[in-house]
């Protein structure tokens, strides 16, 4: 050990904030409780891995009775997968409050293992859960934070707001010029490339969610169809997933869906997210069939949300950082 | 040809951005929950000393610069270069006009200077936060002082012009704080 480090063992939360988060972990326990959702665990191991390519799962190995040759275990990146198979299975509305873990992911909001807080409504759709997620934040923040209504805007409509666009019908000119204007920065290859969704992911993150939950939650809804991940499609023209998500302080908090019901449509989504991975260098990692298999099943119609809890502290605490509101992060795990 | 990725982007890494050094003054790693990665970097340009912002995806690499901050003393200065020795191995360094700067008017002889080097070529030449100088002018300021305790500009011998209190004198060496430019107190 060298000087410098002498320091690292102590916490980089306040005692004061670590006392909160134990406060907020009841109240949200309170809050399901009461309407009658069901805490659930699932592993966190899992033979299977996410395949989103914007998502990259940590991996362990576990050698020993039933697996004596070694397995290789994916640690979950959120536990909806599982939680799915549970519903399938006849659990009714579900919650599960747990440590969920990215690769490649730390900073001033991200630490490779977080909190997350994840539920699933029975005979919800996107809407109606926002209205719950709203009345659950707002009751936690309201001894620290006033907040007006909640908004709820489309993604088109924050885009033309904050970005000058439509995002679903822009092309990448359109989106450089909106760049342009807003002097923001643009990725060297991302100007020659015809990739409206890292164009997307740009403007939303430069020009779009600093102004967004000022003040008050605002949550933004019907995403394109090729960022839906797990939600339904909404018919129309153009289509549109059925996904939310919630911003407060220009911070994302929690993002939902009107769930995929469809186990063919899922299978799909699946295997054109592998081929995105081989193609960009990705690992490409095992399905998870049990998932498919309860989604053939039948999956209750019904919508789910998953809230980063780190993210919830730190507005409660008014923390810049997410290692503010966590007694050990990843450079003194 | 050395590169950094984003993942080893940090406060103080050096390296080339539109073909001149600079050096990352602050990374943000940004990410939605199912979106492209970026790192947003506040970099300085280490040739004109300008701050802008830059945006990188995720998994992109950069340039590393060949800079490094070296110790050397300063010798003198001819018309056109100031010379520097590095007190350990008698190493001889010009700096050119570029290089120094306004801090021309703070280097003395026998000072110990922070050369920053790039390529082995000086970049940037960086005094010791506090000088000790000799005053070769101003005024007696026993008369005319109307500013309530503004003192009186000096000059000092490396030509360097700072504000001084009235009582002190032509002749006497002070202290001065080269990064405000403000006088400390007397040597």
């Amino acid at each position: 050990m060298n000087n410098k480090t002498s320091g690292d063992w102590r916490p980089t939360a306040a005692l004061e904030v670590l006392r909160l988060r134990a406060r907020l972990l009841e109240s949200i326990r309170a809050f399901f409780s009461e309407r009658g959702v069901l805490e659930v665990e699932t592993p966190i191991l899992s033979a299977a891995a996410v395949t989103d390519p914007m998502l990259a799962s940590l991996a362990t190995r576990y050698t020993g009775p039933l697996f004596p040759r070694g397995q290789t275990f994916f640690l979950h990146t959120s536990p909806e997968f599982p939680m799915k198979r549970l519903l399938a299975a006849g659990s009714g509305s579900i919650y599960q409050i747990g440590r969920v873990f990215r690769d490649g992911e730390a900073g001033r909001l991200h630490n490779p293992e977080f909190t997350m807080l994840e539920w699933y409504r029975v005979g919800f759709d996107h809407h109606r859960l926002m209205d719950e997620v709203a009345e659950l934040v707002m009751q936690l923040l309201a001894p620290t934070q006033s907040l007006e209504a909640p908004e709820r805007i489309s993604y088109r409509e924050v885009f033309r707001r904050h970005a000058g666009l439509d995002p679903h019908t822009a092309t990448s000119a359109d989106f450089a010029a909106a760049a342009r204007e807003r002097r923001i920065s643009v990725p060297k290859d991302l100007t020659s490339q015809n990739d409206l969704a890292t164009w997307r992911d740009l403007l939303l993150t430069h020009a779009v969610e600093p102004k967004l939950g000022q003040g008050r939650l605002t949550f933004i809804y019907d995403f394109p169809a090729a960022q839906a991940s797990l939600a339904r499609i909404l018919p129309g023209e153009p289509p549109l997933a059925a996904r939310f998500e919630l911003y407060l302080n220009g911070i994302e908090l929690a993002n939902g869906f009107h769930e995929l019901a469809d186990a063919d449509e899922q299978r799909a989504r699946f295997e054109r997210q592998l081929h995105a991975r081989a193609a960009g260098g990705q690992a490409v990692v095992p399905v998870d069939e049990r998932l498919l298999a309860a989604l053939s099943e039948g999956l209750p119609d019904c919508a789910g949300v998953a809230l980063g809890f780190d993210r919830l502290v730190m507005l409660a605490a008014g923390a810049r950082s997410i290692a503010e509101v966590m007694a050990f992060p990843v450079d003194r795990a | 040809m050395a590169t950094y990725s984003t993942s080893e982007f940090k406060a103080g890494l050096k390296v080339m951005l539109d073909g001149d050094p600079a050096t990352i003054v602050e990374n943000e790693f940004v990410k939605p929950g199912k979106g492209q990665a970026f790192s947003r970097v506040r970099i300085r340009n280490l040739r004109n000393g300008r701050t802008i912002e830059r945006t990188f995806k995720s998994g992109e690499t950069i340039e590393a610069a060949d800079v490094a901050d070296v110790e050397m003393q300063y010798l003198y200065s001819d018309d056109q270069f100031w010379h520097f020795m590095n007190p350990e191995s008698y190493e001889q360094m010009a700096a050119d006009k570029n290089a120094v700067g306004d801090n021309a008017k703070w280097l003395k002889e026998q000072d110990v200077c922070i050369i920053t080097l790039w390529n082995g070529v000086p970049l940037a030449v960086e005094p010791p936060n506090t000088v000790t100088l000799k005053i070769v002018e101003t005024d007696p300021g026993l008369k005319g002082d109307t500013s309530g305790g503004g003192g009186k500009p000096a000059t000092l011998e490396t030509g360097a012009v700072v504000r001084v209190p009235l009582f002190v004198q032509n002749g006497e060496t002070i202290k001065v704080n080269t990064r405000t430019g403000e006088y400390i107190s007397r040597a």
